[in-house]
């Protein structure tokens, strides 16, 4: 395997849209930019896929502006630790590229970790076929066939649509979009994008190619059931429950931002998200956020925010002067979208005494919902204990009871043994160690 | 890279598009789940993303694989229902 | 407002705290127990809930053979999230040196009455395939075992609760009065006798006492049941142990009830960040490896730390404190904590009760240490 380079003036972590702009900007100062992913491929979630068959304009022409520009792409590549100010340990998750650990130092980072779906426990979620909304949309993009198959899309926020066009574009069969959300604030929410034109077209058009899927709001699932995978969802809006058959249910109660690594590096967070200044500074030196860890804000303003930290990170924050109106815009956009897609109270009593609300550790509500904090409950019920370190179980517990996950350690993501080895022996190599399969 | 790509899902022979991730390999072979969790219920995957972990299988003998994350290659060893005793 | 009154009051609800309040809660003692943060959320966490039996002294023989006992015969009515399991340990020699120090060891066991078998080589890859070959030999203590302790503490407060006793929770103590603690909230609680079962915060209520706080460094990986089988420990650790001053780790791994594995440990003083060190774990983790070079591809899930309460002579604090009739500490347990947990809450209660303990109290007095202390 060829040796890679371990320094980069920029160092960009994940390659969604934040991730593309911050990149190709601080590429046209000449200084060396690296952007790494977990993905084999850049675009991150919302542009999954879209290096292979670009279907929106915006994708197209910042995948252009990417590849044209001097940036080395870092594929499949996970940030495992931060050792000091300057240096962190990142592993290939790939199995194509072998697994190898290294270091990587920066002058500058820019975290664009984005978010991922928020999900709620309800009687049935775990049952093979119920997924989160992006995770089905991903998924096809990955490989799944889906022509045909019957599909509820449910949950909240602006996701919802864009997956159900992209499954029904695949052949699905959707069978009923569930937004959670009351009709006034959404006719609100329409409303207040009559003045941006591209969003209004976008939704236009997404609409359009639903015109036949029914669209109700204030409805939210209540019961998946099935045996050993998922056959039946039970929905309600208002008083009334009813049931539909269906294949698969994508179901997402929007999102949530990933701040692990920024708060492993000791950025500081308010309201679960990372706090930048105007040039998307965080309180650490060095250390710039953009996109969707900053606030919930959609396509649009992650690129902008990419933007002015990739210009920023190259102390060029003269020619972030004309992004800084629309920034103001598009905080205006990320307001509106929280208050539109605000989860209603009855969602907290979707879980039963006997929902699991760990996944990894099969924990029960029953069992959690007595103990005074996630710190508590993780101590005396395993809730959040497992491989996936609670990122799925706490953002919901945040919801469910108002709890704040504990701080975060190393590793960032579960890693090999080896790999908190050599992150932290002094003389850290930053050549590639081999990394042979466990058997 | 071929157009098609042969793994095996449990022992069985699949061909999948190149660009397939293993997790969507498995779900192709029709396999019924992908892991038992550590209760002993069946599972498939929730965020296709690399967070929840719920896709987690023995891959080229490693376990505790994302399979979310991890293209298809060829002869790819891919065994699924991974689990413990709790 | 009436004043809670109690005839004992523990500050502190870790695995020694709860096990003082089961035990006083057991005799009819009216027991108040006031915990600043979680129950079992302190040094208790960071331990691993290795009950083993160690032999650096006679007073820690004794005491942790005692307490090994207790907690055996407690096995039966510990829940399920308890995770007893009585693994044994096995104690890992490295080269011949260490092998002859095996010999010894079984013997210092056997003539105490403690069942102790050596391994050759052979026996040892035999029984512990992931142990790299070539290893001489080791000994195995079957009688040792490990539990989950923070959910053993909640149990033992539970214990208390239901005979009587009250939980305070979350509350802090700022001060020790003659009649009781003062707590940050301005109120006071009344007991006849209090017991500082606080660690490392001890000191805060005791600034005199000479506990300080050792640092500490935990793995745990995903689920691989079968890998290890008992909990080993290198002999080396004997050594390792021995030092009050330098920093230094030891190979140690426990194979948890989950299939998981947990990695020790690290010691090391003066730290007060309780941020993880990477140097340290780093080298946690390669002394690890010369054991089991396979640990390296399990999948690492968490790291933590905690600091433990550390007493120059390794032994704990357990008993009155000189010049002050009605206070008592149950402190300074370093490493092994939760194993002698049990055993310190007997002599704590003998001597509230003015009666003897099955094991002599004498080396584990505060007086040894302090001719007085001012709280």
């Amino acid at each position: 395997m060829a040796s890679r380079p371990a320094h980069f003036d920029v160092l960009i972590i994940g390659a969604g849209p934040a991730g593309i702009a911050a990149a190709c900007c601080a590429s046209e100062s000449g200084a060396r930019v690296g952007l790494l992913d977990n993905n084999p491929q850049i675009g991150g979630q919302i542009w999954r896929g879209e290096s292979q068959h670009p279907s929106h304009i915006e994708a197209r022409e910042w995948l252009q502006k990417f590849a044209s520009a001097k940036i080395e792409f870092l594929a499949s590549t996970e940030v495992i630790d931060h050792l000091e100010p300057g240096r962190l340990v990142v592993q290939s998750v790939g199995m194509q590229s072998g697994d190898d650990v290294r270091e990587l130092t920066y002058r500058n980072l820019i975290l664009c970790t984005g978010a991922r779906e928020l999900f709620l426990p309800f009687p049935g979620w775990t049952l093979p076929n119920v997924m989160g909304a992006g995770g089905l949309q991903a998924l096809v993009k990955s490989g799944l066939p889906i022509a045909d198959k019957k599909v509820i899309v449910a949950g909240t926020g602006p996701l919802l649509l864009a997956v159900a066009a992209h499954l029904r574009e695949h052949g699905a069969e959707v069978r009923l979009i569930a937004e959670q959300a009351p009709r006034h604030r959404l006719a609100r929410f329409a409303l207040s994008l009559a003045f941006e034109r591209a969003k209004l077209a976008q939704a236009f058009a997404i609409r359009r190619q639903l015109s036949s899927v029914p669209y109700k709001t204030s409805c939210w699932p209540i019961r998946a059931t099935g045996e050993g995978k998922l056959e039946t969802v039970f929905l309600r809006t208002g008083a009334h429950t009813w049931q539909e058959s269906c294949d698969y249910l994508a179901c997402g109660f929007h999102l949530v931002p990933n701040t692990e690594l920024a708060a492993l590096i000791g950025c500081e967070l308010r309201g679960g998200f990372v706090q930048v200044d105007d040039s998307q500074r965080t309180s650490i030196a060095g250390v710039f956020a953009a996109g969707e860890l900053t606030g919930i804000g959609g396509v649009e303003a992650s690129i902008g925010e990419g933007q002015i930290a990739g210009y920023a990170a190259t102390d060029r924050s003269g020619s972030t002067a004309s992004l800084l109106p629309q920034k103001q815009r598009l905080d205006h956009f990320a307001s509106l979208l929280k208050r539109t897609f605000a989860l209603r109270d009855e969602l907290r009593s979707l879980p039963d005494s006997e929902t699991l609300v760990c996944r990894c550790e099969d924990v029960k509500f029953a069992r959690i919902r007595n103990h005074s904090s996630w710190r508590d409950s993780k101590l005396h019920t395993r809730c959040g204990m497992g491989p996936c370190q609670g990122r799925i179980c706490g953002a919901a517990t945040e919801f469910l009871l108002g709890w704040r996950a504990d701080s975060v350690r190393p590793p960032v993501f579960a890693a090999p043994v080896q790999v908190l080895a050599i992150a932290g022996s002094s003389q850290s190599q930053p050549d590639l160690v081999s990394h042979e399969e466990f058997r | 890279m071929p157009d098609t790509i042969t793994v095996n899902v449990n022992g069985t022979a699949v061909s999948v598009p190149s660009g397939t991730t293993a997790l969507a390999a498995i779900l192709i072979a029709g396999a019924p789940s992908v892991r038992r969790s550590v209760g002993g219920s069946p599972r498939g995957p929730l965020c296709a993303m690399g967070v929840c972990f719920e896709c987690r299988a023995t891959v080229n003998h490693r376990r505790h694989s994302r399979t979310c994350q991890i293209l298809c290659t060829p002869e790819m060893d891919i065994r699924t229902g991974e689990q413990v005793d709790g | 407002m009436k004043l809670p009154v109690y005839e004992v009051l523990i500050i502190g609800a870790g695995i020694v705290g709860a096990a003082c309040a089961a035990a006083c809660a057991r005799e009819g003692l009216e027991v108040g127990i006031v915990e600043a943060d979680i129950v079992g959320g302190g040094a208790t966490a960071a331990g691993m809930g290795h009950l083993v039996v160690m032999d650096d002294s006679e007073a820690q023989f004794a005491l942790t053979r005692y307490s090994q006992t207790l907690w055996r015969r407690l096995s039966e009515q510990l829940p399920a999230d308890v995770e007893y399991d009585g693994c044994g340990t096995i104690w890992v020699a490295s080269d011949a040196d260490e092998m002859s120090a095996v010999v010894q060891k079984k013997q210092f066991y056997e003539s105490r009455g403690v069942p102790a078998q050596i391994l050759d080589s052979h026996q040892l890859h035999e029984v512990e395939q992931s142990l790299r070959e070539g290893l001489p030999g080791g000994l195995l203590v079957p009688e040792d075992a490990v539990i989950y302790a923070p959910c053993a503490a909640r149990f033992l407060v539970e214990q208390a609760q239901s005979r009587g006793a009250q939980l305070h929770c979350p509350r802090v103590v700022t001060e020790i009065a003659p009649d009781g603690v003062r707590l940050n909230d301005g109120s006071s609680i009344v007991a006849q006798s209090i017991v500082v079962a606080a660690g490392t915060w001890s000191t805060r209520l005791f600034p005199g006492i000479d506990v300080r706080p050792r640092k500490g460094h935990l793995l745990i990986t995903d689920r691989y049941p079968g890998f290890v089988r008992h909990q080993l420990v290198e002999l080396g650790y004997l050594k390792s142990a021995h030092s009050f001053i330098s920093e230094s780790v030891a190979f140690n791994i426990q194979p948890r009830k989950t299939g998981q594995m947990l990695l020790g440990s690290s010691r090391q003083f003066d730290k007060d960040s309780s941020e993880v060190d990477h140097p340290m774990l780093a080298r946690m983790i390669s002394r690890a490896e010369e054991f089991i070079p396979n640990l390296s591809r399990l999948s690492a899930i968490r790291t933590w730390t905690g600091f433990r309460a550390a007493t120059p002579d390794k032994l704990p604090l357990v008993g009155p404190v000189p010049g002050h009739e009605n206070l008592f500490l149950a402190t300074g347990h370093e490493g092994l904590g939760i194993t002698t947990s049990l055993g310190t809450a007997e002599l704590l209660l003998n001597q509230l009760l003015r009666r003897e303990t099955e094991i002599p109290a004498a080396p584990y007095l505060p007086g040894r240490v302090y001719e007085g202390v001012h709280a």
